[in-house]
């Protein structure tokens, strides 16, 4: 026992090192696993309280950029709503409501997708698993697994909700990954970062039988209940068939600026519970 | 003995906000973001109880990985360099150095050189290693290493030189 005792006290430092990095370890082992991670992120009121005092100032740089966004989705909105009925033109003219084109544009049923505007706190690009904390949590109706997207395209997942803050687990995160198609075509595939440039994504699985060209547009499938479908993500600059010769593998530049990335949207999926369920049932009838 | 705690806090405090607003948003050639708050265990009184050192290195890392949604890979890298400093110490400054009467900014440019960058190396690759995850890119994690681990070592002497309170 004695012995025990001085073994303790003789190697005090060196246990505490190997605890501390065990300690260490699990909660990297965890951030690494999606959805694991529970106690260190940025979405609570100390971390995310210091980067709202200060992406104030951040945002004021780039007011331009974000106008100039706006600006743009703006005109877009409104020629969407023109070619889709004369009569709404003028009932848009009176009062027109971003959030409502913006849902009219997605051809669903009235309300099943509800838009939630957030302003980005903090974003990185230049690490291997990124994350975006945005100012919008429990408060305003923001639950985990929510799409987010700008007016260019998608952005991330909701990954933890705190009640006024939120991280997002960025398109450019390893463990990122979502379904996505081809724009004029229903051939889908698994979208996923390399880990390497902020403004390329790749497309995997898409079947050898689609027909593909440089240019064509990629968007979301609506396969999943996150995204909605029909949300853009980029165009594709190149394209390969994988050693099989089954699969392409396709190199896509986002229409996103990820670097730069001011004012999102969540997407609230009010079916999202009912689609749950059902999966449910049919997964436990196999 | 309060005089120090004020001080590292004080140290602490500022290399946080510089860190998290300034460097971590640099991305000098699209990727290199420098972490210079390493410096702040780096000069952290040679003489303090090592446990302490250990305990509070720990929480250091875990601060920063909080504002970076990185689990622990912060942590993990500080605490390493805080176990292995001492040894680092023994070898910059030659086995006859006095544990007492050292200060870094005492030692010669070449000392505080080699000690900050065997240090820095050791952190950065720790740090990336955890990050990327992934034995396969290995190459990619050598290279952010290097480059990285270049930005910051500039960063820490121009910080240590700056800031050193009595010159000789």
């Amino acid at each position: 026992m004695q012995q025990i005792i001085n073994f303790l006290i003789r190697y005090k430092h060196f246990l505490l090192f190997v605890f501390l990095l065990l300690l260490s370890l699990l909660f990297t082992i965890q951030s690494h696993s999606y959805h694991k991670s529970k106690f260190i992120n940025s979405a609570n009121f100390l971390s995310g309280g210091i980067y709202e005092s200060v992406s104030g100032i951040q945002q004021y740089f780039n007011l331009k950029t974000y106008n100039q966004e706006l600006l743009e989705e703006n005109a877009r909105l409104r020629e969407m709503v023109r070619d889709q009925s004369p009569s709404v033109i003028e009932l848009a003219a009176a009062e027109f409501d971003t959030l409502t084109a913006l849902r009219s544009t997605i051809a669903l049923s009235g309300n099943q997708f509800h838009f939630i505007p957030a302003k980005v706190l903090n974003n990185s690009y230049a690490k291997s698993d990124n994350f975006i904390t945005l100012k919008a949590g429990l408060k305003d109706s923001v639950q985990r697994e929510m799409g987010v997207i700008t007016s260019k395209g998608i952005v991330g997942v909701i990954d933890h909700v705190s009640p006024n803050y939120s991280t997002v687990l960025s398109l450019l995160n390893t463990s990122f990954l979502t379904n996505a198609k081809l724009k004029n075509a229903e051939h889908f595939g698994t979208l996923q970062w390399g880990g390497r440039d902020p403004n390329r994504v790749q497309l995997l699985d898409v079947q050898q039988q689609a027909k593909i060209a440089v240019g064509d547009t990629i968007e979301t499938s609506g396969r999943s209940a996150i995204f909605p479908k029909g949300i853009p993500i980029g165009t594709i600059t190149s394209f390969k068939l994988e050693e099989s010769k089954n699969f392409y593998i396709i190199e896509i530049q986002l229409f996103n600026d990820m670097t730069n990335i001011g004012h999102v949207y969540i997407i609230q999926n009010r079916d999202k519970p009912e689609i749950e369920q059902l999966e449910e049932t049919r997964t436990s009838e196999e | 003995m309060k005089n120090k705690v004020v001080l590292n806090s004080v140290r602490f405090l500022a290399l946080l906000v510089v860190q998290i607003f300034v460097f971590n948003n640099l991305n000098i050639l699209g990727y290199i973001n420098p972490l210079p708050y390493v410096l702040f265990l780096l000069v952290f009184p040679f003489t303090a109880n090592r446990s302490l050192f250990l305990t509070i290195a720990f929480l250091t890392g875990l601060t920063f990985d909080m504002f970076g949604n990185s689990g622990g890979v912060h942590a993990a890298a500080c605490l390493v360099l805080a176990y292995v400093r001492p040894v680092v110490l023994r070898f910059t400054y030659g086995v006859s150095y006095e544990y007492n009467a050292v200060k870094l900014s005492k030692g010669t440019f070449y000392e505080r050189f080699v000690f900050i960058s065997i240090l820095v190396l050791l952190h950065h690759f720790i740090f990336f290693s955890l990050e990327v995850f992934n034995i396969s890119s290995i190459l990619y994690i050598l290279k952010k290493t290097l480059l990285t681990s270049i930005a910051t070592i500039v960063f820490c002497l121009l910080f240590n030189i700056l800031f050193s309170s009595k010159r000789e």
